[in-house]
């Protein structure tokens, strides 16, 4: 075959390879990210780059329960009521005021008035209502924090919403069908943000990607895996805020990289800072370290439906053979407080009475004893196989662990599994003794203690099967109380119940730590893990 | 020639088809449940169930699979369950940010590794030929994560040269439309991006560069010795010819061929398998996607990004192998 005719035919190949990413290209296109020629325009002065370990999923927070997306989104879009600088007491938000009923059924919000959409639609109570409206007439898998929040939909037995309702331009009232202790922090919460109904009735899907919201900042571009860009909202309600003329969330999975990132000045902020690494950004003259309060609890669950652990003595021997503080010290480089109860203390109902089981390993032999396991037993230690703020390295401590039930005479098997699979068989109750942690959405008592531990949520997030029906009771009893005094009168008593009966060995309440520029100014972070934004600035 | 190529891209049918059966069983076979990644913790049993059946995940594996099948017939590769976005709109940047990242990852390996190669041979047992050839042992087994970081450190960090990570700088942003940066700073005139973008390239390139450099240097050189000993380079040189010509021109082109094959097999490899290199550099690659979607269940963003993964990396071997009958004229494909 002659050289040329070889030619020609490489060339077609190639051709034909180049048409089909090109193909691939075209459809790309039409969903691609925003394409404007940002090349012309000046460069705003002030930008912050806000490195963290992943993109969010959606721009729609009622769509998504993952943490990334809030990130972003409670700078775009505002809420009917906010949280605390930096905790999670009820503030002003969209609505100035808000009263609620004697009975606690009715609640009744005040709106800010003068706001404006990005998109120019007027806030108002109509647009309130459409917000509750569309949440309430959707289904589990769309909005699925609506669904656990607020009992269900439109229709469901257990729906807590039966009406919402605007009187004028500027009042809203919302009916409850039964009370709700939570209610107004569950209001708070960033997936429960208000949108622009002109957006989302448009085309649901297509507001997914390009979110309009009332917050300080508005959206500009979103390059998946990449960068969210978001920028100062010029006619934002509040004057002189945003101070930023521009923000930009950069997806770096890898902790070290985000770390060498910042150092380099490649970014100005990063989250998810390894505990091992704090000194050296406090050591560090061109950065500051941020640590957030904690609201987690990171801990060892034990399958209460797995033998020997369905006897109380055994559970309480692992909480008196575990050495908690050491853990702490060592992997949390104490960055942390050793955890007593299933939540932490800044949450309204904590119970300080409480003592935390001692490192006792003499006292847990004895226990053992007690269960008749003098001699010990074998079991499996499942060790977390990723990072997460509330346990940042899972198979170091697990080896703490095996080592202390040693000391006690229990053999434990560590066993690890790619994460996925980790929580679907620990959902399951495969698990002897596992780790895992929670944190907090709304800063309630009814969101570590009913979520984690009640009979109800066996399957989905009480991972130890855990039953008690005294405490389930009270938990019922705790919803619909809205003496706040009472309900933290029952709170207490149920973690002395939580406590005696020790499903869990609670491991640790950990800050998660952030890194910093010097310079930068005004940034607060919020124990939910969602910073506002607005008032950052640099000197 | 023309009916070589229509046998080849014949024969890709039931290997892409065996691809997805085997994808499909395996992620099948794994366990977690979509439904209740999508969801979260939060998720109610019930939201979880009534997902489970919006998805299709309730009906038997079969029809699943023939599901799917159907719709890439169809040409549709699903639509993921995350985002909710089609696999074949979505897949594209990602797919076009490894390629780049790979492109170039592969010159550097062939432009160092080839001649690191041939000189080894050319000189062998020599000083060269050891440093070269310890060299490339240890870039065979070098951790990737581990040099990434490192070059992070010494370029970024103590030297301040090159950028830590990402494809461009955020603050001035690549304005995209092939998605290929290189491409696109040239097609808009951007030169002053089109630096930039190259400075982003060559950490993660050479991350990247490292096992292919040294797979085709030692392939180069072994091959290289074997050519050297035939009969018609010692009477290239009795001839009188100089010693560069016989080696890069004589012995090279027949020395080639099988490091052309590895050539291609390593620039499919790093098509699929940058993930560590895409991780540690914040690289928004189609390893990670598919990886990340792994982590998730998102089944058809697995499905069909190794599909099309795969099908690049049989056409790039495809193309290889038309390579040599160009290189090679003994060898024909008639």
């Amino acid at each position: 075959m002659r050289k040329s005719k070889l030619w020609s035919l490489a060339l077609m190949l190639i051709l034909v390879l180049s048409t089909a990413l090109a193909a691939c290209g075209q459809d790309g296109e039409k969903d691609g990210s925003s394409k404007d020629d940002e090349s012309g325009k000046t460069e705003p002065a002030k930008t912050l780059v806000f490195g963290r370990g992943g993109d969010s999923t959606s721009l729609d927070p009622s769509r998504t329960t993952e943490g990334e997306t809030f990130k972003v989104t409670v700078n775009l879009y505002e809420t009917l009521l906010n949280f605390g600088e930096q905790d999670t007491t009820i503030q002003p938000g969209l609505a100035k005021e808000w009263e609620p009923s004697e009975d606690g059924l009715t609640y009744t919000f005040t709106l800010q008035e003068g706001v404006k959409f990005h998109d120019g639609t007027d806030f108002n109570a109509e647009a309130v209502v459409k917000n509750f409206e569309r949440w309430a007439n959707g289904d589990a898998d769309t909005f699925p924090y609506y669904n656990s929040m607020f009992g269900g939909f439109k229709g469901d037995e257990g729906h807590v919403i039966e009406s919402v309702t605007a009187d004028g331009d500027n009042t809203v009232i919302i009916k409850l069908t039964r009370p709700q202790a939570p209610f107004l922090k569950n209001i708070a919460m960033s997936m429960f943000a208000i949108a622009s109904p002109t957006a989302f009735e448009k085309d649901a899907d297509e507001f997914e990607r390009n979110p309009v919201g009332t917050g300080p900042f508005q959206f500009v571009e979103w390059k998946p895996n990449e960068t969210i860009t978001i920028e100062k909202f010029d006619d934002y309600w509040q004057d002189g805020l945003p101070k930023l003329d521009k923000v930009i969330f950069k997806s770096i999975p890898d902790n070290s990289a985000r770390l060498n990132a910042l150092m380099a000045g490649d970014i100005d902020l990063a989250d998810g800072i390894n505990p091992s690494d704090g000194a050296a950004i406090e050591d560090n003259d061109k950065l500051q370290l941020f640590e957030r309060p904690s609201m987690n609890v990171g801990y060892l669950g034990l399958t209460v439906t797995r033998p020997p652990f369905d006897k109380k003595e055994v559970r309480q021997a692992m909480n008196y053979a575990i050495d908690k503080e050491a853990i702490v010290e060592t992997f949390f480089e104490g960055r942390a407080d050793v955890a007593v109860n299933p939540m932490p203390k800044s949450i309204s109902g904590y119970n300080d009475e409480i003592e935390g089981y001692p490192y006792d390993p003499e006292k847990a032999k004895e226990l053992l004893a007690e269960a008749g396991l003098a001699d010990g037993f074998e079991m499996e230690l499942w060790a977390m196989p990723v990072p997460r703020p509330y346990m940042p390295d899972g198979s170091k401590v697990a080896e703490v662990i095996q080592k202390n039930l040693a000391d006690v005479g229990i053999t434990a098997k560590i066993v690890s599994h790619e994460w996925g699979t980790y929580l679907d068989l620990a959902s399951k109750g495969d698990a002897d003794a596992f780790m895992l942690g929670w944190t907090g959405d709304n800063g309630d008592a009814d969101n570590f203690l009913y979520v984690l531990l009640d009979e109800d949520n066996i399957g989905s997030n009480n991972y130890t099967y855990y039953k008690n029906d005294e405490l389930h009771d009270i938990f019922i009893e705790a919803q619909t109380e809205i003496d706040e005094d009472k309900r933290i009168e029952l709170y207490k008593k149920a973690q002395e119940i939580i406590h005696e009966d020790a499903p869990w060995v609670p491991l640790a309440h950990s800050t998660p730590l952030l890194g910093g520029a010097k310079d930068l100014t005004g940034f607060v972070p919020h124990p939910t893990g969602s910073d506002l934004l607005s008032n950052v600035d640099f000197e | 020639m023309l009916s070589y190529i229509g046998k080849r891209l014949l024969q890709l049918i039931p290997v892409l088809l065996g691809m997805t059966f085997i994808v499909f069983m395996i992620i099948r076979a794994i366990p977690g449940n979509p439904a209740q990644i999508i969801l979260g913790q939060q998720a109610t049993k019930e939201a979880v169930e009534a997902l489970t059946v919006k998805l299709g995940l309730d009906n038997p594996w079969y029809i699943q699979y023939f599901n799917y099948l159907g719709g890439i017939l169809k040409g549709d590769l699903g639509e993921s369950m995350k985002t909710r976005l089609p696999v074949a709109d979505e897949i594209w940047p990602y797919l076009a940010a490894t390629f780049e990242l790979a492109l170039f990852a592969i010159i550097i390996a062939v432009i160092v590794g080839i001649n690191a190669g041939i000189i080894s041979a050319w000189f062998q047992n020599s000083w060269f030929d050891y440093t070269a050839m310890i060299l490339a042992l240890i870039g065979v087994s070098m951790p990737i994560f581990w040099l990434g970081l490192m070059g992070q450190w010494m370029f970024a960090l103590e030297l301040d040269w090159l950028p830590v990570t990402g494809r461009d700088e955020v603050r001035t942003p690549v304005n995209s439309i092939t998605n290929l940066y290189v491409l696109d700073t040239i097609m808009q005139g951007r030169f002053d991006q089109l630096g930039v973008v190259f400075k982003h390239l060559i950490l993660p390139g050479l991350a990247l560069a490292t096992i292919p450099m040294a797979i085709i240097a030692r392939m180069t050189r072994s091959s290289m010795l074997e050519v050297m000993r035939s009969d018609y380079i010692r009477t290239a040189r009795a001839k009188g010819q100089k010693m560069f010509w016989v080696v890069y021109k004589h012995a090279l082109k027949n020395a080639i061929i099988p490091v052309l094959t590895i050539i291609g097999l390593q620039m499919g490899m790093l098509l699929g398998g940058a993930i560590l290199t895409e991780t540690i550099f914040a690289w928004p690659g189609v390893g990670r996607y598919i990886y990340d979607a792994i982590g998730a269940r998102d089944y058809p963003v697995i499905q069909s990004g190794i599909l099309i993964v795969a099908f690049f990396f049989v056409m790039i071997n495809l193309l290889v192998d038309l390579l040599y009958s160009l290189i090679d004229p003994r060898i024909k494909y008639d």
